[in-house]
């Protein structure tokens, strides 16, 4: 038995299901953040994965995950930092009750 | 033909990012949800490890892993009200979320399924990177030399830095 | 340049404007009333100056082979557009424009000496505003003179509307009187709508002639180019439109603005209201400035109507029917002063005909050495008029200063109150009614031989309303000072006012009875040529002979108190009526602009604008709008929602690349 490509993108895109999922439902803003993770670290897989087995003499793939966990380090501790701040305000982090600002 | 310990490997390593997903996402304590993708990360950290791409995995488990999650964590105690229980997540739309993301994954699989002639590639051989080399790309101004993004991100990740404090600093 | 000074003369009334209007508030009333008198007494002296200087000096350029010539003391660029369309600013004087410095000082000055006492109540205190008045007059009496001394056609546009601001801001004098402010409003816009067509007239003729000048500098002025067949002047005689050449228009262009300013009909109806403004306001309007400065203006541009026979056809049938239908209605007025306002249409419209039938056929040049002879008369009686319409009008206002009513049958019977205003009041009727040897005498005389010459028919109507001007002044003469013994109304006796007031009746009075034989016609002729004139006795004796039986005829009907002139007005009561109501000329202009204009007109275009133009953009206001409300839903603030959106269009666009790819 070979381990090929396809055995490794099929845990990443349930993983990228899962984070689709966990999105779109939960309604704690937190929640949604560490969904978002998940999607994000499916990505990182992707790009691995192909830059092993289709260009293994090069390394973008690589530096490409390098960098995305990097930026999305950065996200991260924005988007909780307003969420922090929301939850100050609003004394809530549920998503649908952060609606002041609408029309 | 792989090693035998390869193939258990990924197999742990596969079930590992699938059950932990599915849990993370469907968990109803906060705190659990994220522990459960503290493991997911440490799955994609072997993961990496297994392709052979050890500073990766050393990077994933530093910062996502590490800082990420730490950073969850604390976020998510700061958001408790003190004195009260934590409250159970709770989800909406469960079944549009569900047929939302099991069409997603139904179109990407057909189409992984359908492109057959690389999905089925072999591991080919390949060195491990060495931490040099990285750097010397990272740092490097040649073709395939990363010192322009690598600034950028640095410049981002201060700007980060300036941002979180403003926005999280009790006015 | 001897005449240099002549821009003191135009300097001073500013600089007294300037001055009473901004610090006069800060002083004293008397004094402020006293400066405006001494400057004004002033710039009187040196206009004399001026005049006498440039009749009877000697200087550069004055007199050539014994005509007098136009001398341009000053005219420096104002506005310079481009190299063809300069503005310029400056000072020229020609027999007229002297003549009429003299007028103007003159008359400008008794005014201002006579409201010393007139603005003052019955304990001497002066009136609310007086400072104000003193400034008004200074402009009034600047923008004229700056009107006189206009070297080139903007300038005049430019003093014209000046005149006109000037006497809006006096007869709206008293601006807390309704009356007072519609009177000023209706003088402001009347003139001004001629003042629009005077501004056409001028774009028409400059458009010809490429400059506003009348002598130029270094170009050939307007007058330049008369002689000149190849100049463009020329041009606009041969270019027609509608039938007229282009010329004939834009003199009959630049005649409508005259007219509006000079009251002619139709455009007379704010002469008559703008009594509502001070006596001597009206004093200064009707006998020395914004009422002559159309006469001026046809007259500044003689030469170029006497090149065309339609503009001076229309001036000359306009003035000829004014003089008539003013005449008709001062007959019948009450008012004392309405009386006095229509009189003085008809004289201006004396001098308007007399302008125009001095361009008479080529026959009578020859015989009467050119067509000098209306303009000559015409300039004559503008001075002489000047000169005894002030008198009239200032005895008016001392008048009614003693009695507090403008009507007559407040007055009766005064002349054993007011003996020295009596006596100046019938000089001045005895002059306009032309009585030699009064001033009125020599100069409607004139005007009446050159309209004999015109034509028969011309000179039997202007002799005819010379008779109803002697009959209705020793109408209102006899009225006022006769008919029956007077009813004291007010808590003291009329009796003559004090003497600021008398004093300039007294030095009018004496003008008046002089003025007739000043040599106009050896001074003031339209080329600058002495005119040689002698009194034709036939029209003398017929005209003397007409004014004497109009006064008889006063005599008659007013001297003593009876029941004539009320048989007669019933007789024909139709036309009494209508000629009390001025021929409904006002009723007309009502109905025209409220009925027609506004209700007509005005009201359709503005529902058209509210529910057509209006209408169009709030739908399209409507439509966004309602449109935004139907999708506001759209942008809902929820990421999650926004995300479903997406994935059905990523999962859309992915199924679609797929099954084209794989089928």
């Amino acid at each position: 038995m070979n381990l090929t490509l396809l055995m490794y993108l099929i845990p990443s895109l349930i993983m990228f299901g899962c984070g689709v999922y966990g999105f779109l439902t939960r309604k704690n803003m937190i929640a949604i953040m560490i969904s978002l993770e998940l999607m994000l670290n499916s990505i990182d897989i992707n790009f691995v994965v192909f830059n092993r087995y289709l260009f293994h003499g090069q390394m973008e793939g690589m530096f490409f995950t390098l960098f995305a966990i990097a930026i999305a380090a950065a996200e991260t501790a924005l988007a909780l930092a307003i969420i922090i701040n929301v939850f100050r305000i609003a004394k809530d982090v549920d998503i649908n009750k952060i609606n002041k600002l609408k029309f | 033909m792989e090693s035998l310990g390869n193939i258990i490997m990924y197999f742990v390593i596969a079930l590992a990012i699938i059950v932990f997903s599915v849990l993370t996402v469907t968990s109803r304590k906060i705190l659990r949800s994220a522990t459960y993708l503290l493991f997911v990360l440490f799955a994609t950290a072997a993961l990496y490890f297994q392709l052979d791409y050890a500073f990766l995995g050393a990077v994933q488990i530093a910062v996502y892993a590490g800082g990420i999650v730490v950073l969850f964590v604390f976020s998510i105690l700061l958001t408790q009200k003190p004195g009260e229980d934590a409250k159970p997540l709770d989800s909406h739309h469960r079944w549009l979320g569900l047929l939302a993301a099991v069409a997603g994954i139904a179109v990407c699989a057909v189409a992984l399924f359908s492109y057959t002639q690389f999905c089925g590639q072999q591991l080919p051989d390949m060195a491990d990177p060495d931490i040099a080399q990285i750097g010397h790309f990272l740092l490097s101004t040649d073709k395939f030399g990363y010192l322009l993004p690598f600034e950028a991100v640095s410049v981002l990740l201060l700007a980060c830095i300036i941002g979180g404090v403003v926005i999280a600093r009790r006015r | 340049m001897p005449l240099s000074y002549t821009i003191a003369v135009i300097a001073i009334p500013l600089l007294m404007f300037l001055f009473l209007g901004l610090v006069g508030v800060k002083m004293n009333k008397k004094v402020t009333g006293v400066l405006g008198v001494c400057g004004m007494l002033i710039t009187t002296i040196l206009a004399y100056g001026v005049a006498l200087t440039y009749f009877f000096g000697t200087g550069e350029g004055q007199m050539v082979d014994g005509v007098r010539k136009a001398v341009t003391v000053f005219n420096p660029d104002w506005l310079s557009f481009s190299d063809q369309l300069v503005v310029r600013m400056g000072i020229m004087l020609d027999p007229i424009a002297a003549m009429m410095l003299v007028v103007i000082c003159t008359v400008s000055l008794m005014v201002h000496l006579y409201s010393l006492g007139y603005m003052c109540d019955h304990h001497g205190n002066a009136e609310k505003g007086f400072q104000r008045y003193y400034a008004f007059l200074a402009l009034f009496t600047f923008s004229m003179l700056g009107l006189v001394v206009a070297t080139n056609l903007f300038q005049i546009f430019i003093f014209f509307e000046m005149v006109g601001v000037s006497s809006y801001l006096l007869i709206g004098f008293y601006y807390t009187s309704p009356a007072a402010i519609h009177a000023s409003k209706k003088a402001f816009i009347v003139t001004r709508l001629a003042d629009l067509f005077f501004l056409v007239g001028i774009l028409i003729l400059s458009f010809y002639t490429q400059t506003f000048d009348f002598f130029g500098n270094d170009v050939n002025g307007i007058m330049g180019m008369l002689d000149d067949p190849q100049a463009s002047l020329a041009q606009a005689g041969t270019t027609t439109f509608m039938g007229c050449s282009a010329m004939a228009w834009a003199l009959t262009f630049i005649f409508i603005g005259g007219a509006g300013k000079s009251a002619m009909y139709p455009l007379h109806i704010w002469l008559p209201d703008a009594m509502e403004g001070p006596t001597p306001v009206s004093a200064l309007i009707h006998a020395a400035t914004m009422v002559v400065a159309g006469v001026y203006l046809v007259a500044r541009l003689f030469p170029l109507y006497v090149l065309v026979q339609g503009a001076m056809d229309i001036i000359c049938v306009v003035g000829a029917f004014t003089a008539f239908y003013a005449a008709a209605i001062a007959c019948v007025q009450s008012d004392i002063k309405r009386a006095l306002a229509f009189s003085t249409i008809s004289q201006i419209a004396f001098m308007m005909t007399s302008l125009a039938v001095s361009s008479a056929n080529g026959q009578l040049i020859e015989i009467h050495g050119g067509y000098g002879l209306g303009y000559m008369a015409s300039m004559f009686h503008l001075f002489t008029h000047a000169m005894f319409k002030a008198l009239l009008f200032l005895c008016a206002g001392a008048i009614i200063h003693a009695v507090h009513s403008n009507e007559n049958d407040k007055m009766h019977g005064l002349h054993k109150y007011m003996p020295i205003t009596s006596i100046a009041f019938l000089i001045g009727c005895l002059a306009i009614a032309g009585i030699p040897p009064f001033a009125g005498f020599w100069s409607k005389d004139e005007i009446l031989v050159a309209a004999y010459e015109k034509g028969l028919g011309w000179g039997l109507w202007m002799s005819m309303v010379a008779g109803m001007t002697a009959f209705y002044m020793f109408r209102i003469y006899f009225l006022i000072f006769h008919w029956k013994k007077h009813e004291i109304h007010t808590e003291h006796a009329p009796a003559d006012q004090p003497w600021t007031m008398t004093l300039p009746l007294i030095i009018l009075a004496t003008i008046s009875i002089v003025a007739g034989f000043v040599p106009a016609a050896n001074l003031v002729t339209w080329d600058g040529a002495p005119l040689h004139t002698q009194l034709n006795w036939t029209v003398a004796c017929s005209s003397v002979l007409i004014a004497c039986v109009g006064i008889g005829l006063a005599f008659k009907m007013y001297y003593k108190e009876n029941a004539l002139p009320e048989r007669m007005a019933n007789s024909c009561r139709g036309l009494w009526t209508a000629a009390y109501k001025r021929f409904y000329m006002d009723e007309l202009y009502q109905f025209i602009t409220h009925k027609v204009i506004f209700q007509g007109i005005c009201k359709p275009i503005a529902k058209f604008d509210r529910a057509i133009i209006d209408g169009f953009f709030n739908m399209l206001a409507q439509v966004t709008n309602q449109t935004s409300f139907g999708i506001r839903k759209l942008q809902s603030g929820s990421i999650q929602s926004y995300v479903y959106f997406y994935l059905i269009g990523a999962l859309l666009l992915a199924g679609i690349t797929m099954a084209c790819v794989l089928l």
